[in-house]
Parts: C-alpha cells; sequence; structure tokens
C-alpha cells in the first residue's frame, strides 16, 4: 500500500496515526513524505518497503537517526526526489495528469537512482527537454490539522499549510485526524475562510487526537516538544536505548503514550 | 577596529548579492548566510527580500533568533517552491562535499545505494542549482568537502546545467567560477590566510590567478550593523571560531 503522509520535517505531523499504523499488522508500506519523524518511527517498526522523500529531517536535529539507520543498512528501498518534484508529482496525482514537466532534477544524480525517470520535450519553438515527473498517487494520504468537523471538512490554524491539500487530493482515501473536532457552524470561529484547506469530499475518516501531531509542531495549538524529540533521538542512536524507550512511551495505545508524556515532562521538568 | 574572521566572512557572503536587487535573499542554515543576507540588505543591496527562516517576509530585518517587525509578505513551503521556479531569488546554501565545476552533495557519503552515511537528502537543491542563482558557504574548507567528485550530485555544477553559481565562500577564501571552462577559481584570500593554505586545504586544482587579493575587510557601518544590530549575541563566531585557522 503507498501510503502519502501531510506535514514537513518534523511539523505537523499526523504521529497519532502513525503510532496506530505501528501497533496494526500493517507492512510493506510505500511513504511519501516530505520526511520527518513519521518516517523514522514507521521505519524502526519496520514498516517500509520503499520511502519516496527529498529529505529526512527533525529540523532542529538535522538527521532523522532511524532513516539513517535503515539506509545505511540497507533494509529500505528509497526513491529521492528534489523537494520541487515531489510537490509537482503530488499536483500531477491531484488533477489526474500522468505526469508534469519540471526543470528540478534535470543534470542531478536524482536522474540517475532513478533510471524510471524519463524527460519530454518541450512541442514548442523553445524545444526545451525537461523532466517528466510522474504522478505520486496514493491509496491512502494521512493529516493532522488544527480543526475539522465530523465530516471531513478541516483548517490549519498555523502558520503554513505544507502541502496537505495535494497530498489530499493525490490520493484515493484521505484520514484526517486533528487537535479539535468542533462543529460545522464553528469551523470559521478561530480564522478566515481560505485556511479551510480540506474538503469533506476528499476525507473517508476522521479523528479527534488531541496533541495528535506530537512531538513535532502543531502550531498555534502547540509547538515542537524539543527535549522529546532530544529524547527520541538519543534513544534511537542506541538499541537498549531505543528498546526501553518503545517500552515506556509507545508499548501502549495512545491515551498511554499521551499519559507517559505527561508524566516524563513532570520529571524532567525542574 | 579590526574584523574578526567570522566577520569578514559575513561580509564576503553579503558581497554575493551585490546587485541582485528585489529579489529573495535566501540564506539558509545556519548563522552566517542568514546575516550575509541580513547585513546586505541593512547596507549596499536595500531592495532584498528576506524571511524569517520558516514562512514569512520580512518588512523589516530583525537581529539574528528575533522574530520580524513588520510583515510583508507570506512564504509558504509551497510558494517557496514555486519561487524556486519563477527565479526571483538567490539562495547561499552549505555543502558537504563540492567539486571543480560546482557540483555538490548534501544527500549521503558513499555509495548511493547504501551508504556510509546518510546525509539530508538531496531536499532542494537539485531543482534551486537548475532554476536559480546559487552560492554556497562552507564554514570549515578541508580536502574532505573540496573533492575530486562528489558521492552524489545534489547541486548541479557548470559541466552539468547550472544556472549561475555565483561564489563560494569558506573560511578560508572566496571562489568563483571566472574560468574559460569554468573551473573553480581562487578568488581571494581572507586577510591572514595564503595561497598555499587553500590550496593544500582543497582537494582539487584550483585555478589560482598570479595575483590573489585579500578579501575586503568590512567597514565600519557593516562591523556596527553585525555587531550591535544583527548579531549581538555572536552567533557567527560558533560557526567561524576565531583563531582556530589563523
Amino acid at each position: 500500500m503507498t501510503v502519502g503522509i501531510g506535514g514537513w520535517g518534523s511539523r505537523r505531523k499526523p504521529m497519532a496515526l502513525v503510532r496506530a499504523i505501528c501497533r496494526s499488522g500493517l507492512r510493506d508500506l510505500t511513504v511519501v513524505s516530505y520526511g520527518g519523524p513519521d518516517v523514522g518511527l514507521l521505519c524502526a517498526y519496520g514498516k517500509v518497503r520503499r520511502v519516496v522523500a527529498p529529505f529526512a529531517t527533525l529540523d532542529s536535529i538535522p538527521l532523522e537517526p532511524h532513516f539513517r539507520r535503515v539506509r545505511q543498512q540497507g533494509t529500505i528501498a528509497f526513491t529521492e526526489y528534489d523537494e520541487g518534484m515531489v510537490m509537482f508529482g503530488l499536483y500531477a496525482a491531484a488533477h489526474r495528469l500522468p505526469f508534469l514537466p519540471t526543470r528540478a532534477g534535470l543534470g542531478s544524480d536524482v536522474m540517475r537512482v532513478n533510471p524510471e525517470l524519463r524527460t519530454v520535450r518541450s512541442p514548442y519553438e523553445d524545444g526545451e527537454e525537461l523532466v517528466a515527473m510522474p504522478a505520486l498517487t496514493m491509496d491512502v494520504a494521512l493529516l493532522h490539522l488544527n480543526r475539522a468537523d465530523r465530516r471531513g471538512n478541516a483548517r490549519y490554524l498555523g502558520p503554513d499549510p505544507y502541502l496537505d491539500d495535494l497530498f489530499a487530493k493525490a490520493a484515493a482515501r484521505t484520514y484526517v485526524s486533528c487537535e479539535r473536532l468542533v462543529e460545522t457552524a464553528d469551523l470559521l470561529k478561530e480564522g478566515p475562510v481560505q485556511s479551510l484547506l480540506i474538503s469533506r469530499s476528499h476525507v473517508t475518516g476522521v479523528v479527534e487526537t488531541p496533541n495528535g501531531a506530537h512531538f513535532t509542531s502543531c502550531e498555534p495549538d502547540h509547538g515542537r516538544d524539543e527535549a522529546f524529540q532530544r529524547a527520541y533521538a538519543t534513544a534511537a542512536g542506541d538499541p537498549a536505548a531505543w528498546a526501553a524507550f518503545r517500552e515506556r512511551f509507545l508499548a501502549g495505545d495512545e491515551t498511554a503514550y499521551q499519559s507517559a508524556v505527561r508524566a516524563w515532562r513532570r520529571k524532567e521538568s525542574p | 577596529m579590526t574584523a574578526t574572521r567570522a566577520e569578514v566572512c559575513v561580509t564576503a557572503c553579503a558581497e554575493a548579492f551585490r546587485g541582485d536587487g528585489e529579489i529573495l535573499a535566501a540564506g539558509i542554515g545556519g548563522a552566517v548566510t542568514v546575516l550575509a543576507a541580513r547585513l546586505a540588505r541593512l547596507t549596499f543591496e536595500p531592495g532584498l527580500l528576506t524571511h524569517d527562516g520558516t514562512c514569512l517576509l520580512t518588512g523589516d530585518v530583525p537581529a539574528l533568533g528575533e522574530g520580524p517587525g513588520d510583515v510583508e509578505g507570506w512564504l509558504p513551503f509551497r510558494e517557496h517552491l514555486w519561487l524556486v521556479l519563477n527565479g526571483r531569488r538567490h539562495v547561499m546554501l552549505g555543502a558537504s562535499q563540492i567539486d571543480r565545476f560546482g557540483n555538490t552533495n548534501i544527500s549521503c557519503i558513499g555509495d548511493w545505494a547504501r551508504p556510509k552515511a546518510q546525509l539530508l537528502g538531496v531536499r532542494g537543491v537539485p531543482g534551486n542549482t537548475r532554476c536559480g542563482t546559487t552560492s554556497y558557504w562552507i564554514p570549515r574548507h578541508s580536502p574532505r568537502v573540496f573533492v575530486e567528485t562528489v558521492d552524489m550530485v545534489s547541486g548541479v555544477g557548470y559541466d552539468r546545467g547550472a544556472h549561475e553559481i555565483r561564489v563560494v565562500v569558506t573560511d578560508l577564501a572566496v571562489l568563483d567560477f571566472a574560468t574559460p571552462d569554468r573551473r573553480m577559481r581562487l578568488r581571494s584570500v581572507h586577510p591572514g590566510v595564503t595561497v598555499g593554505q587553500v590550496t593544500a586545504a582543497t582537494g582539487f586544482d584550483l585555478a589560482v590567478p598570479d595575483e590573489v587579493p585579500a578579501t575586503r575587510a568590512p567597514d565600519a557601518e557593516e562591523l556596527r550593523v553585525i555587531r550591535e544590530v544583527l548579531d549581538p549575541d555572536g552567533l557567527r563566531d560558533r560557526e567561524v571560531p576565531e583563531g582556530s585557522r589563523r
């Protein structure tokens, strides 16, 4: 199954949904993502066959440690594209086009490591050769938004929509988790209509997961939990520490996770 | 006032934006590139647009680590990716490896199929280098960075269709590609650095003119802006520790 994951790096990732996949029997996933700890966690749980991404980063910590390890062990396949290529792949899928032309990627080793990529020549006078970025169609997209109603209309309240609407339009089915479920009549209470990013016509299911992007940022509801992210990255560097981290935070359901995080914070904060 | 090496580097990076006019000066990662774009805007290139590192175009020019007082525009990631294709942008990037034609690597070290070290991934660098003006800031000039062949071409060089690689600024020197075959050339050495130091720290044959000038030092106004306005906490010194390469 091909799963697209919204957000960007360590920003507004549907981490509660990712944790749910980690607890499930799903495996052999192809994951399309502007990668962050979503990609890392799924790799750590052996759920991933292939990652399709321009990067994997924790933002304030430059490199995603689990992704790094599986790449260096050679245990996952990787389709490495330029950031703009991924956006055009989403645009193509959202418009039901087989490809979109772009200059991004030309001349670079993205063409070497993805030998299936083709170029296309402009039929006009310029005759320019361009990358034919294939549509990134997906079976499922997973998104986390600030607010949603029961029908699947959803909005972001932070400064950046990322590419979430394109993921929704590129996928056959989209599942949205949200900080807070509200009545349709209340959707516009906290901001302008332009930030109603996701339409129910693209959404199959909605779930309320307060703090569900944790430990990534979900402005303005909450920022990134930098201390917890450091703990995650540190644990990822050592098998015993990672086993302890998994046992402490990820062995139970989402409620258990949030409660373990709260307990951890009480202990860590002075 | 004697400028520190870090201040020479910031000014040299700012020089990269001279003449750019009303485009986005995008300093990516770390203190020096961000300082450079803001210094250029506050002194000799006032038309430049600068951003806050996330998605705001700043109406004023805040100090490092400070939010903008005024916001003059919105540049979420999707618009930033669009701007790369549109071209009204000059980006200053880092690189883990760079070769004589300006091909750069931030993706991985070793064989791509199973890398010795997975780094960031190509990010937006293929498109950046193909579609718009790019400069590089390399805080530690060494043969590990300046290599014969990069392991994965993330940013394209002049032999692979680069749009424009304006300059490569390091802690030792300023380099450019002003040669007939567009190979890397030593443009200037920072005060206190010898040509021999630069060639010894470069893992390929660098074009070296008969006369290599010194990189210009910041003037009094530029020093004031760096020290008092943009970086009073001295974050620049973490990237270029004073005395480390004397």
